[in-house]
């Protein structure tokens, strides 16, 4: 079971020195399906464990209400909901065995002697976790710490959400990258719902099916990392992800053209109705620019080169806006000498008013 | 990073050698020189060997007061150490609640060993303190100055209100250490309050308990100027603790030898104790031996 | 309703711990004749007289300012000796440093009573008796041992790779444990000095025993009180009161280090 839907919550903390409410998490409506892989991605305090805290029942939301399928859990205490944790440091108890660790949320639940010793066992084994089932969990490194805080979740049966806060922070980079895949492999055999929250990109993107962008406690796009890469709808979201992130440019636009300080550059689609008063600006992805070979583009001075070993990230000044470009290993273009021009991709320019995306019309 | 090697650092080490050498070394050697002699006066002295040690152990009034020594550290611990806990589990977490109870609970701390002596004389006085004055009209007789078990309640209650506050900031401090992620996860598991203290505070509280445990074995091995003030040893002997007879022997008999033969033996039983409870402590509950 | 008992039992706590100062508050603040003459739970007739002896008096003042000079001098002592060698425990691995460290650590086990002949020898010897200083010594014996625990602590919280950046940065050490290490563990440094401060002021033993008249601790001052008609209560619970309050000063000051101060200690 359990589609989560979260209806109308926003969350405060208290109110601040000028006597204002302030918002961890500013009123937001969202539906996690079952099953489905999602991440929460954002600078640290965007709200993102706020919102996580919410799900589990860790934190009553201030307004609005929570619902797992139908039912309203919004006053539903944590250990009476179907979710499990796992916390940004691994947590387990320091006395018992991980046999114990494992096998002490059901028997918290009054499940029998037998029943218990099956689930531990499967659960182990799934786990790899089987070799040290009778070793004081004190002495474990980090990441079997965490396999073990993973496993007493996913030993209840009636677990149906695992809300991950963070929870490769303290492992090894080549561990971790072992622990994602395995996390991955345990999600599709289990079939749980996930919520993952990071403010790593690339566990985000890498991971789950469905990203969450927040920012200062607002959701500010929701989709999948191919949407959030190629159509950010924020700026914010442009700069955040990718790396390095979008390039943003100030620029005035008229129909299907750009104007950045005295320079034409073609759009893949019009805009004849942009607000008057806003704040227009152009959003490039770095791989969205190439250097031209045949001297057609805009003139550039290159600032400096820096080689990140599969590409190479140029800098560039274009009539006096900071560009990066992305150039990859096999580009022939000679940057050393001569003058340098870039060219833009048209259909990868996306046009921002005040920050936000604006659709356009086709031409 | 691993600790780099550096003989170099003995330099920094120096200052304190000399300090300490200056206020225990030479006076320990002093010691051990006294407690294999008689003296009878500054040059005047006779080397005896190991009379005086054979004499404290066949000193039928320090068994006793040794005895004594024990029954009153044991008690110590029993109540100070599970009370302390208690008092800690019941501390504010925040706000300016918690300001406030920590300066209470120091305020024993900093009170002159000699004062807390008079504090409990005034206050357990028959005629004008209010603890025996209460306990007298309610018709129940208490002078811890005639009755010995009177005298040993009050030494008991002075220590526990005395001490048990140390206790309480030590499992305050390692309460608090514990980070808020572990009582969530036992929300999630659906624990209850007795597995949260069984499996999260009591492991997590262990380094500071073992340190608390320590200090108040020690302390309490060693008390002197609160009895002193408080019972002077008495009624009878009832009171008399270890140090309590030593400084006797030293000061009031200026029997030197014994005394100087009785302070190592003292020493070292409390080094084996303090030695036994550190090392019973490091190993209870850390599972994997060494 | 479970927090609720805990609350309750946590203030009658604080209740039964502040009678026996109440009590002696209460005494403080009436005159002799007038204790003994009649039980008050809350004093009817107020005199400030006993604390108008103490001030005006000097063989009771100086005892406060005695105690007040040794403590500080032991508390600078321990400081300074301290330092250097807390740092070297927890920077540096030298032969024997862990024998050393426990060796330490075995002082503040010694009974003070073991000790207090042999001291007493000692600095008639060395022409140090009823003098401050020798009072700040022998208190040396088991702050020493504390402070550096406690500063060892502290100083392995702070990652050694700022040490190394700042001789990279061309700082010679006593420049960087001046300017950069310090700053970093003053919570340490200023817990370090509450304990012993704290320690200093509460002995009575070496403190009595080394001085006569010239550096006579309060604690020691306040066994005078035998008059010819016997103990004079209210003047004595009057000093006792008042060794009460620079401990007092001090715990507000560093209230919000205190709980700190024990959890970092190294077992």
């Amino acid at each position: 079971m359990a589609r989560i839907v979260l209806d109308r919550i926003a969350h405060s903390y208290g109110v601040n020195a000028a006597g204002v409410r302030e918002f961890a998490l500013k009123p937001l409506t969202m539906t996690w399906n079952k099953g489905g892989a999602y991440a929460l991605l954002g600078p640290s305090g965007c709200g993102k464990t706020t919102l996580l805290n919410i799900i589990s029942g860790l934190i009553t939301p201030t307004e609005g209400r929570v619902r797992f399928d139908d039912r309203d859990v919004t006053e539903v205490p944590t250990e009476q909901r179907n979710i499990a944790q796992v916390f940004q440091f691994p947590v387990v108890y320091d006395t018992m065995t991980v046999a114990q660790n494992l096998a002490f949320p059901l028997r918290n639940r009054g499940m029998s002697a037998a029943g218990i010793e099956r689930r531990v066992q499967d659960i182990a084994k799934r786990l790899e976790l089987d070799t040290c089932l009778g070793r004081r969990a004190q002495g474990l490194t980090a990441d079997v710490k965490q396999k073990v805080s993973l496993g007493r979740g996913l030993v209840r049966p009636d677990v149906a959400a695992i809300l991950f806060d963070e929870p490769l922070t303290v492992i090894d980079p080549q561990l971790k990258w072992m622990l994602r895949s395995q996390l991955k492999h345990l999600h599709r055999q289990f079939d749980f719902t996930m919520i993952y929250v990071t403010h790593d990109q690339t566990e985000a993107l890498t991971f789950a099916d469905q990203v969450v962008v927040m920012h200062e406690g607002d959701v500010v796009q929701a989709g999948t990392p191919e949407q959030l890469f190629h159509r950010p709808v924020h700026t914010f979201v442009g700069h955040f992800i990718g790396s390095p992130g979008m390039n943003i440019v100030p620029a005035a636009v008229a129909g299907d053209r750009a104007i950045v300080n005295g320079l034409e550059i073609g759009l893949g689609r019009a805009y004849p109705t942009l607000p008057a008063a806003a704040r227009i600006e152009l959003g490039v992805r770095p791989e969205a620019v190439a250097f031209s070979a045949d001297g057609r583009g805009h003139p550039v001075t290159l600032e400096r080169l820096d080689d990140l070993g599969r590409y190479r990230i140029a800098r560039v000044s274009l009539a006096g806006c900071t560009l990066n470009v992305l150039v990859p290993e096999e580009a022939e273009a000679d940057l050393s000498g001569g003058e340098p021009r870039i060219v833009f991709d048209p259909d990868r320019v996306n046009v921002y008013a005040d920050g936000h995306l604006v659709e356009g019309e086709a031409r | 990073m691993e600790k780099r090697e550096n003989q170099k650092a003995w330099l920094m080490i120096l200052p304190v050698v000399v300090v300490v050498a200056f206020s225990a070394i030479i006076p320990l050697m002093t010691v051990v020189n006294y407690s294999v002699q008689d003296i009878f006066g500054p040059n005047d002295r006779v080397f005896v060997g190991a009379d005086w040690f054979l004499a404290v152990l066949n000193d039928r009034r320090l068994h006793e007061a040794l005895l004594r020594q024990f029954l009153f550290s044991a008690l110590v611990l029993v109540i100070e150490v599970p009370l302390g806990v208690l008092i800690a589990l019941a501390m504010p977490r925040k706000g300016i609640a918690v300001s406030f109870s920590l300066v209470l609970l120091a305020l024993p701390l900093l009170i002159p060993w000699n004062v807390i002596g008079t504090i409990w004389i005034i206050f357990t006085r028959p005629d004008i303190g209010l603890l025996g004055h209460t306990i007298n009209s309610l018709g129940i007789s208490f002078d811890h100055t005639a009755s010995p078990f009177d005298a040993w309640i009050t030494l008991m209650l002075m220590e526990v209100w005395h001490w048990t506050p140390l206790v309480v900031l030590l499992a305050y401090a390692g309460l608090k250490a514990i980070p808020d992620a572990y009582y969530q996860a036992a929300r999630i598991d659906g624990a209850s309050a007795w597995d949260v203290f069984r499996y999260i505070q009591l492991p997590k509280m262990r380094g500071v308990l073992t340190i608390a445990i320590l200090l108040r074995f020690m302390d309490s091995f060693l008390i002197y100027a609160e009895p002193f003030v408080l019972t002077g040893g008495g009624p009878g002997n009832s009171t008399t603790f270890l140090s309590i007879y030593l400084v006797k022997l030293a000061v009031g008999q200026f029997d030197l030898g014994h005394a100087a033969a009785f302070s190592i033996i003292y020493f070292l039983i409390v080094l084996l104790f303090s030695w036994i409870f550190y090392q019973a402590l490091n190993t209870i509950g850390t599972g994997d031996r060494r | 309703m479970k927090f609720h008992a805990g609350r309750t039992a946590l203030i009658c706590y604080f209740v039964l711990l502040l009678l026996p100062i109440y009590w002696m508050l209460n005494m403080s603040l009436r005159t002799n004749s007038d204790i003994l003459s009649h039980f008050a739970l809350i004093p009817t007739s107020l005199t400030l007289e006993n604390y108008a002896k103490i001030f005006t008096d000097p063989s009771w003042y100086s005892g406060y300012i005695n105690s007040i000079i040794y403590v500080s001098l032991n508390t600078a002592i321990s400081l300074l000796a301290a330092l250097p060698a807390a740092y070297a425990f927890s920077r540096y691995r030298f032969l024997g440093d862990k024998h050393l460290f426990f060796w330490l650590l075995t002082n503040r086990m010694a009974p003070p009573a073991v000790f207090l002949l042999p001291f007493f020898q000692l600095y008639s010897t060395v022409g140090l008796i009823d003098t401050h200083i020798a009072v700040a010594l022998a208190h040396c014996l088991f702050n020493v041992p504390l402070a550096v625990w406690i500063l060892e602590g502290f100083m392995s919280g702070v990652p050694r790779e700022i040490d190394e950046t700042a001789y990279l940065d061309g700082y010679r050490f006593p420049r960087f444990f001046l300017t950069v290490f310090l700053p970093l563990i003053r919570t340490g440094v200023g817990v370090t000095a509450f304990f012993c401060f704290m320690f200093s002021w509460v002995e009575l033993l070496f403190a009595r025993t080394l001085t006569t008249t010239e550096a006579k601790p309060i604690a020691a001052v306040m066994t005078r009180t035998v008059s010819a008609t016997g103990l004079d209560w209210g003047l004595l619970a009057a000093a006792g009161v008042l060794t009460i309050v620079p401990g007092a000063l001090v715990i507000w000051f560093v209230r919000n280090y205190m709980a700190k101060g024990f959890a970092l200690g190294r077992v």
